[in-house]
């Protein structure tokens, strides 16, 4: 029954003791610190922080919209570059930043069983690059012109010409300068948590019994040192039209009645390599989140994930199409029907694999002993959610749907139900599950409830409607829409209604942020193992775990991640690094 | 963006080969280990670092990819006018292979420990690099003199770019190129050392591979070569 290679099939070596880089003074211990665990906590700190100028940004665009005429200082200029600085930090330096930053940072070496990460030195850069390119974009707030207000697409000619709010000015080369550098800085990362994956894992550590997390980051990671290249390529064309006077993008146009030096460019080239890049980002965001979401949903159900072989099958599969579907964001800028028929298809093919997981968690979840504790309330939300924003990809996915609708706050609704919402619901869920290990104390019960419930109805009310209002035929991308046929009554209500929502919640997070902080010293002590969980990270010796993670000796992993209420085991959880065979219901394999 | 899709091809072709062979089939919830018994790894013998450096390449590879791509697709709109390719970039190419070669010696010296054929080698590799973007710079100035301009046609344009890239990534490889010969020098450790040499070797091959197909691609054999292939294709 037992299905392993004895031990002598196991070079020694095969697990290097890594040379631990070991801290001489405060500066190299907390600051540049080349401990993955310490970079992960900065790269959080930093994503938040910037996430927090996003989220208010996001309070400036609502206030106009919910009530339009009302407040002076918001111009259509400045309205143009709250959206695009919201869009451009909360899709890259705060989601992607913290799922594979921090989250990366943090689990990657712990769940596989190694010290560190394999290249701590380039790790650490890979923290400051990020933090300079974070500088160089909150930079452009203060720029001559401010920032850009491109839309965070930024597409070409309308990026760097007059009449865009940085188009001229400072804003669009600072944020075209800050991409490259966090692209550089990622590809640092990136490096590192691939190769530990590879190479790190302890013994009896393979592939099919990693966490499904390491699995969701892993894959999230391979697409992404893949996907941002295409990115980079954009932005730096970009950057020798504006700044050197080059047409790789620009057509032949008038401004201001002048014949610009330019000639002859593709907008469409930028669109091809923005989305090449673009679409890939949805799942890199997704991926973590899938990961982490699975693990959260097997501990806190007490039960073993569902169809583990084709969770990890799901994972790669979906990574692998989210290549070849990048043109259904190209749908309105016009294309040959073959084309389009084939990246309809391809898009809804991903449904299949998507649907696979959700089924997956729903069936992880039948009959367990579910805890609703506050990472699985965020879990559970997160299914929702995930639920009701697949859905209505599932309609724009469709060109003839897409094209009436594509212009339309219903597609703002379906991305921020699907990458926005969905995404920090799991975030969420992880800081609350994994908060102990870091700190070695519990978020505050209460406070987290009152979080959870006001984020996650909030969160539905702000975007349920929304779905409504673009169905109505409410564009997007507008600073104000008074006396117009599609802004009737009603829609104006919505809208007013759903800004003072995104409010609401928006408070709510300051009650996440202060628990955050509080729990630090008063929170309840937590132990090692707090959820009495299954994965390595929660058997380290000391908590929070010490340089090295796991003192002396590395762990051996004998089982899979997912071993809860075996039958016949003393306790309902069996950690990955316990010998020996339990339970007597299992079949041979 | 059929270059890039086809190069993603090679490297799912190789991801698939390599988890085909990672017990994808397994059922893990069927393992239990006892003490003694611990499940063999299919891990790597190769060292972290080529690892690292294998999965930094496909990185670098797949950004010339993209340029290609954007080259491909900007050289089908009408204002294109391919530029005359100078001779010195022969000479160039030249250069660049003698380096290659010169790390391919340096890295076999480095396995049979013949320190000095090491230094010999490494020396001509960093020098002969550095002769190769001087090169570079003396083709961008002969271009600007003959009125080539940057800004004159997408050509001339995306040959600055794509060149001034490859010779940032070689400008970049110099760096681990003078650490590893002020190693040999000031006697590292000589694993350290071949790993060392082995890696900027490595580098090196990657980055002549990608000038030679850079070079056709300026020169306009690659566009020929794919008109060929879709003529076979239709």
């Amino acid at each position: 029954m037992v299905d392993v290679t004895p031990a002598d099939a196991v070079p020694p070596a095969e697990v290097a003791e890594m040379e631990l880089y070991h801290p001489h003074s405060w500066w190299t211990k907390y600051v540049f610190s080349q401990d993955a665990k310490v970079i992960a906590i900065q790269y959080s700190a930093t994503a938040t922080a910037i996430g927090l100028v996003a989220l208010v940004l996001s309070w400036l665009m609502r206030l106009q919209l919910g009530f339009p005429g009302t407040f002076d200082f918001i111009s259509p200029e400045a309205y143009y570059q709250f959206i695009t600085m919201h869009g451009m930090i909360m899709v890259i330096y705060l989601l992607t930043a913290l799922f594979l930053g921090g989250f990366g940072n943090y689990l990657i070496p712990l769940m596989v069983g190694a010290r560190d990460m394999v290249f701590p030195y380039v790790n650490m850069l890979s923290y400051w690059i990020y933090l300079l390119a974070v500088l160089v974009l909150a930079s452009s707030f203060f720029a001559p012109g401010g920032p850009t207000g491109a839309g965070w697409t930024l597409y070409p000619p309308q990026a760097i010409m007059t009449g865009t709010p940085g188009g001229q000015d400072w804003g669009i080369i600072l944020m075209l300068v800050s991409l490259i550098l966090f692209i550089i800085g990622f590809t640092m990362g990136g490096l590192n948590y691939v190769v530990t994956v590879l190479q790190a894992r302890t013994r009896g550590m393979t592939l099919m019994r990693l966490p499904l997390t390491v699995w969701g980051i892993f894959t999230a990671t391979v697409m992404a040192l893949l996907a941002f290249p295409a990115l980079f390529v954009a932005c730096v064309m970009m950057l020798f039209d504006r700044a050197l006077g080059t047409s790789f993008f620009m057509p032949a146009i008038v401004q201001m009645g002048e014949q610009l030096q330019h000639g002859g460019g593709s907008p469409i080239l930028f669109q091809h390599l923005f989305w090449f890049f673009g679409h890939p980002e949805v799942y890199i965001v997704a991926l973590p989140a899938f990961g982490i979401v699975s693990d959260l949903i097997s501990t806190h159900a007490r039960k073993n994930i569902f169809g583990y072989r084709m969770m990890v099958w799901a994972i790669v599969g979906i990574g692998a199409l989210s290549f070849v579907v990048w043109a259904h964001h190209m749908y309105v800028s016009g294309m040959h029907p073959y084309f389009g028929f084939f990246f309809a298809t391809t898009t809804l093919i991903i449904a299949v694999p998507t649907a696979i997981k959700v089924y997956n968690w729903v069936l992880t979840l039948w009959r367990g002993d579910i805890h609703l504790t506050v990472p699985m309330l965020f879990a559970l939300a997160f299914i929702v959610t995930f639920v009701n924003g697949g859905l209505t990809g599932l309609f724009l996915g469709n060109v003839v749907v897409d094209v009436p609708l594509s212009d339309t706050m219903f597609v703002v609704a379906h991305f921020h139900m699907v990458m926005g919402v969905a995404p920090i619901l799991v975030i969420f869920g992880a800081i609350y599950h994994w908060y102990p290990k870091v700190t070695g104390r519990m978020l505050n019960e209460a406070m987290g409830q009152f979080h959870f419930w006001v984020t996650f109805l909030g969160a539905y009310l702000i975007f349920f409607p929304m779905h409504y209002i673009g169905l109505m035929g409410v564009p997007r991308r507008y600073h104000e829409l008074t006396n117009t046929t599609v802004m009737t009554e009603s829609a104006h209500d919505l809208n007013a209604f759903i800004s003072i929502m995104a409010f609401l919640v928006g408070f709510a997070q300051i009650v996440f942020l202060f628990n955050l902080i509080w729990s630090i010293r008063h929170g309840r002590e937590a132990g090692g193992n707090p959820w009495r969980a299954t994965t390595l990270e929660w058997q380290t010796p000391e908590t929070p775990p010490a340089h090295g993670n796991f003192g002396k000796e590395l762990p051996i992993v004998y089982r899979w991640a997912y071993d809860y209420s075996v039958p016949g085991a003393k306790e309902d959880f069996i950690p990955q690094n316990m010998p020996g065979s339990f339970g007597t219901s299992r079949e041979p394999a | 963006m059929s270059v890039i899709l086809v190069f993603l091809l090679v490297i799912a072709g190789f991801a698939g080969w390599w988890l085909s062979h990672q017990r994808l089939m397994a059922k893990p919830w069927l393992e239990q280990g006892v003490i003694g018994d611990v499940v063999a790894l299919e891990g790597s013998a190769l060292p972290t670092a080529k690892i690292g450096l294998g999965v930094f390449l496909a990185v670098v590879g797949c950004l010339f990819a993209l340029f290609t791509s954007a080259y491909f697709m900007r050289m089908a709109l009408s204002d294109w006018q391919a530029l005359p390719l100078p001779r010195v970039l022969w000479l160039n190419t030249g250069v660049l292979v003698l380096s290659s070669i010169a790390l391919q010696c340096a890295s076999v010296a480095a396995r049979r420990g013949q320190i000095d054929t090491v230094r010999l080698g490494l020396a001509t590799a960093g020098l002969t690099a550095l002769a190769f973007l001087v090169g570079q710079l003396v083709v961008w100035r002969e271009l600007t003199a003959d009125g080539y301009l940057l800004t004159a046609n997408p050509a001339n344009s995306f040959f600055y770019l794509i060149t001034g890239m490859h010779g940032l990534h070689i400008l970049g490889g110099l760096v681990g190129l003078s650490r590893t010969t002020a190693g040999a020098w000031n006697g590292a450790r000589p694993e350290r050392l071949r790993l060392g040499v082995e890696l900027c070797a490595m580098y090196w091959h990657f980055l002549l591979f990608v000038w030679l197909a850079i070079f056709a691609l300026l020169a306009g054999w690659a566009a020929t070569f794919i008109e060929i292939c879709r003529q076979l294709l239709t």
